[in-house]
């Protein structure tokens, strides 16, 4: 007996049981575990066979049918009361039903309008403005950071000689670099603190030396829009006195 | 400001927002009663209806917007052919489990799945259809999803009382939502990560 089975096709061991029960046209509450544990052992061995990696949660199913199966085949040990055995299959039938439920309903939510695809609305994107005040920005996520720090490498030449460099770039001065370019102007663009044509290393000094005084909140990271250009905020009066230099043994750069 | 001139100024807002546009919005930028305010949305969309023409007002997520009807979807989209909107199924179950269960958490949606759900869970959040509502009040603080506004545009909701009752199919009696595990957390039930 062979099951032709697309493996790929299950989004889980939930899944393909469903498949097997409508399969073998059984009712869920009636689930027949020798039967079912059968056929999903016999789709495992398959799966295997064409190397495929059997996802631990497959492997999980099994052990719980057989679980189940060895259950069904003890003797029913009597209550105190000598009533209502549990079903071994109670939990596993429940979880297939309430699984089946929620497989319908994706099913039904595709039926829907889906705006982009059967319906339509006006869009307009406003072209990108710098940042007037406040208003409106939002904070910065990790991913748009990245985002940006790898847009900014990718833009750089490549170096084509490789020159061993003697030249030593120090975290803590480029700190000091850009706290005084903010105590002059509240807010600057992100790739205005690599100025020029930074080399690869200026990138990454200066980079670290921002997320440095992200982390002493001398100056917070905003953006207007999503995906729009981030800004470089002060967030502390940098005029004044009270910001002293920042001590290069603080930070443990070289 | 009379009737007509009412509904004159709500079209050209629903046209200029893009986005759906609340009664109470309206009404708070007219310094109008939510009543004129909503009778006048109402008569606007018996217009279009009457007109049959290729826009209307929809309701979404507690909002007015203007939409094409659905019968021109296959016309519009020849605008912009290069994007077709397509939704995993992985991606659909576990929206939809999050639709109907929210507020729930990461393990919650992988039990009823019986499958590993981060991934999938990650787009749906990278894609702002899902949101984090919070942390559970339980050992370990796990986070907490639900849908966002977005989901609702998305699908054409007004809100989430508009999902579709779930099917039971199959079912010998009418069952209560199926009791999470709670207490215990999912280590029993969980593949082991290595």
């Amino acid at each position: 007996m062979s099951y032709e089975i697309k493996i790929q096709n299950f989004e889980g061991p939930l899944d393909l049981l469903l498949h097997l029960i409508k399969q073998n046209e059984m009712d869920i509450a009636e689930l027949q575990i020798h039967e079912i544990t059968h056929q999903y052992l016999e789709i495992i061995d398959q799966m295997k066979q064409l190397n495929l990696d059997v996802a631990g949660e497959f492997l999980l199913m099994a052990a719980t049918l057989l679980h189940i199966k060895s259950k069904t085949l003890l003797p029913i040990p009597e209550d105190e009361e000598g009533e209502e055995e549990d079903d071994p299959r109670a939990e596993l039938v429940r979880r297939l039903l309430e699984y089946q439920k929620y497989k319908y309903a994706a099913e039904s939510l595709e039926e829907f309008p889906l705006l982009g695809r059967d319906t339509f609305i006006r869009r307009y994107e406003l072209p990108e403005a710098a940042p007037e005040e406040d208003a409106g920005l939002e904070s910065v996520g990790l991913y748009e950071l990245a985002a940006a720090f790898q847009q900014l490498l990718t833009s750089l030449p490549t170096e084509t000689v490789h020159e061993v460099m003697s030249e030593q770039l120090s975290v803590t001065d480029r700190i000091n670099h850009i706290l005084s370019q903010l105590s002059s102007q509240p807010s600057m663009g992100f790739s205005e603190l690599f100025g020029g044509t930074p080399t690869r290393q200026e990138v990454v000094v200066s980079f670290l030396a921002m997320l440095e005084l992200v982390k002493m909140r001398l100056v917070k990271l905003v953006q207007a829009a999503s995906m729009g250009p981030i800004w470089v905020q002060a967030a502390v009066d940098l005029s004044g006195d009270d910001i002293s230099q920042i001590q290069e043994d603080h930070l443990g750069y070289h | 400001m009379d009737t007509i001139k009412l509904k004159s100024v709500i079209e050209s807002l629903l046209l200029a927002n893009g986005e759906p546009l609340g009664i109470k919005r309206i009404a708070e930028m007219l310094e109008l009663p939510n009543a004129d305010v909503r009778q006048a949305v109402k008569d606007l969309m018996e217009d279009y209806e009457l007109r049959q023409g290729g826009i209307r007002i929809v309701e979404i997520a507690n909002g007015f917007q203007l939409r094409t009807p659905v019968e021109n979807g296959a016309f519009v989209k020849m605008l912009n052919a290069s994007k077709p909107f397509k939704f995993s199924r992985a991606a659909l179950e576990t929206l939809s489990i999050i639709a109907y269960r929210q507020p729930i958490t990461r393990s919650d949606v992988e039990y009823l799945r019986g499958v590993d759900s981060g991934g999938v869970l990650k787009t749906l959040l990278e894609k702002h259809l899902v949101r984090i509502l919070g942390k559970k009040d339980v050992p370990g603080r796990p986070i907490i999803y639900g849908t966002s506004p977005q989901f609702l545009e998305l699908f054409g909701l007004k809100d989430l009382s508009q999902l579709p009752p779930l099917k039971e199919v199959g079912a010998l009696e009418e069952e209560t939502p199926l009791p999470l595990p709670e207490k215990q957390p999912m280590t029993e039930l969980s593949p082991s990560k290595g």
